[in-house]
């Protein structure tokens, strides 16, 4: 029972995702972390097939950062995001496809301006303001629809993905009890504490 | 056809050389000069660089490049092989990274990277990479800090202080001369400077110095932190030679006192 949201705010990404690991209805443990820091400015929370999501994001992660050395800059959001949905795409038309969704959120230092894209394991991606993977979205969306802004602090931000995240412990059968939360804005990358 | 041992790619010559490797050294001896010295707990790699022309922006003529956050790498020879031979290096880097989840040695990636050269000079038709490399860095997890040297040949060896390229020969004598263990930061940014002087006329302005101080921090110092570098390392010389000049004069005096006393004391015999 995965769950990972994301929304934007005014200048800064959050991510969040669940912290369990389990195998059937046994779950193995509660700390691991889900969200993948690719560079300075950006962030992907993962879920779907365990093995293949882990396979597939360090693959990302090494190529978004051989990027940045033979080119000395990072990728941008959008770049990356193009890149990212083009391999699952690509793998997804081969012989043995990752099954993997993920929230891609970053911060375009060229720009100045927040990107959040959502991206499914058969390739499809769209660029949005908050999203969710996993049966959180079932109780999250509604939620975001009535009480996200665009123009949020990170204080109202983090609110807001509170009550995502209380809704879902409240409603879901099997929730989870802990997320790992990190937020990208222009001083880069950091995990803060719900 | 008597040279066609030599026409033909990499294969022996009656008397055991391996003309392309050895055409490829004098590549190497024809490009500009770099200088790595390792320190205390500091490695410093120096370079020249060539003038840009007017038109042209400096950005993107690179001698200096990091293979990974902890390893630095400078070349003398052919820009265009070092290019390519700099971007198989940098794959392995992230590579060794997503299968064992640890970064490279800078060890690993010496022999990673001799051991491309060496496959040039032994496979059908292709031509060795017409460059030498010091390689810099910090092995993950550790204090020293490394110095390496690649060769054309696929050699490669570890280094207290070396110099590749143009006059590398002189430099490297200059540095077997000045170098000392357990050099401070500002020792081994001194003598990199210095060495290079040795062969760079143009002082500042064409030298380009890259420090790495820990695992994964690295400095390339600005035009006028080298200025006052050349300018320090131009006011010791010229106080040497000061001295040195003074020296002579005074053993001159003193010779010439001497003789006079000499003199003198002949005329006193004579009475």
């Amino acid at each position: 029972m995965e769950v990972s949201f994301a929304l934007t705010g005014k200048d800064y990404v959050i991510v969040a995702a669940d912290t369990t690991a389990a195998r059937s209805i046994v779950k193995m443990k509660t700390d691991q972390d889900k969200i993948k820091i690719l560079s300075p400015h950006l962030l992907m929370a993962y879920s779907g097939e365990p093995g293949d999501t882990l396979q597939f994001a360090e693959y990302v992660e090494r190529n978004i950062r051989l990027y940045q050395i033979r080119n000395l800059y990072a990728l941008s959001p959008s770049a990356a995001a193009s890149w990212i949905r083009r391999s699952l795409a690509e793998s997804l038309r081969s012989r043995n496809s990752y099954a993997v969704n993920l929230l891609v959120g970053g911060f375009d230092t060229t720009t100045q301006e927040p990107h959040l894209y959502w991206i499914d394991y058969l390739g499809t991606m769209t660029e949005i303001p908050f999203g969710a993977h996993g049966y959180g979205s079932y109780f999250a969306l509604s939620l975001l629809d009535r009480y996200h802004d665009p123009d949020a602090s990170l204080e109202e931000g983090l609110a807001t993905l509170k009550r995502c995240i209380d809704e879902v412990s409240k409603r879901l059968v099997v929730s989870p009890d802990r997320y790992k939360v990190k937020v990208v804005d222009k001083d880069g990358v950091r995990e803060v504490e719900l | 056809m008597s040279r066609s041992y030599d026409r033909a790619l990499t294969v022996f010559s009656p008397d055991g050389h391996l003309f392309q490797v050895e055409y490829a050294l004098e590549a190497v001896r024809k490009g500009t000069c770099a200088v790595g010295v390792r320190g205390k707990d500091v490695v410093v790699l120096g370079v020249e660089k060539k003038s840009v022309l007017q038109l042209q922006d400096p950005r993107t003529v690179r001698k200096v490049v990091m293979l990974d956050d902890h390893v630095c790498l400078a070349f003398a020879g052919l820009t265009a092989d070092g290019r390519v031979l700099i971007d198989k290096a940098r794959i392995e880097c992230q590579s060794h990274r997503l299968t064992v989840e640890d970064p490279v040695t800078v060890e690993y990636i010496t022999r990673h990277i001799a051991g491309i050269q060496q496959r040039y000079t032994q496979s059908g038709g292709v031509r060795p990479f017409g460059i030498s490399t010091l390689i810099i860095g910090f092995d993950p997890h550790d204090t020293r800090p490394r110095l390496y040297q690649t060769e054309p040949s696929g050699i490669y060896s570890a280094w207290k202080a070396n110099a590749i390229g143009r006059s590398s020969k002189t430099v490297r004598e200059f540095l077997e001369k000045n170098h000392k263990d357990d050099l401070s930061r500002d020792e081994a940014i001194k003598l990199t400077v210095k060495s290079l002087l040795e062969v760079v006329q143009t002082g500042a302005k064409n030298i380009e110095i890259s420090v790495m101080e820990s695992y994964g921090k690295v400095t390339s110092l600005a035009l006028p932190e080298i200025e006052a570098i050349v300018a320090e390392i131009e006011r010791e010389k010229e106080a040497e030679a000061e001295r040195k000049r003074s020296r002579l004069a005074a053993t001159a005096a003193g010779q010439a006192a001497m003789s006079l006393r000499a003199g003198d004391a002949g005329g006193t015999s004579g009475q």
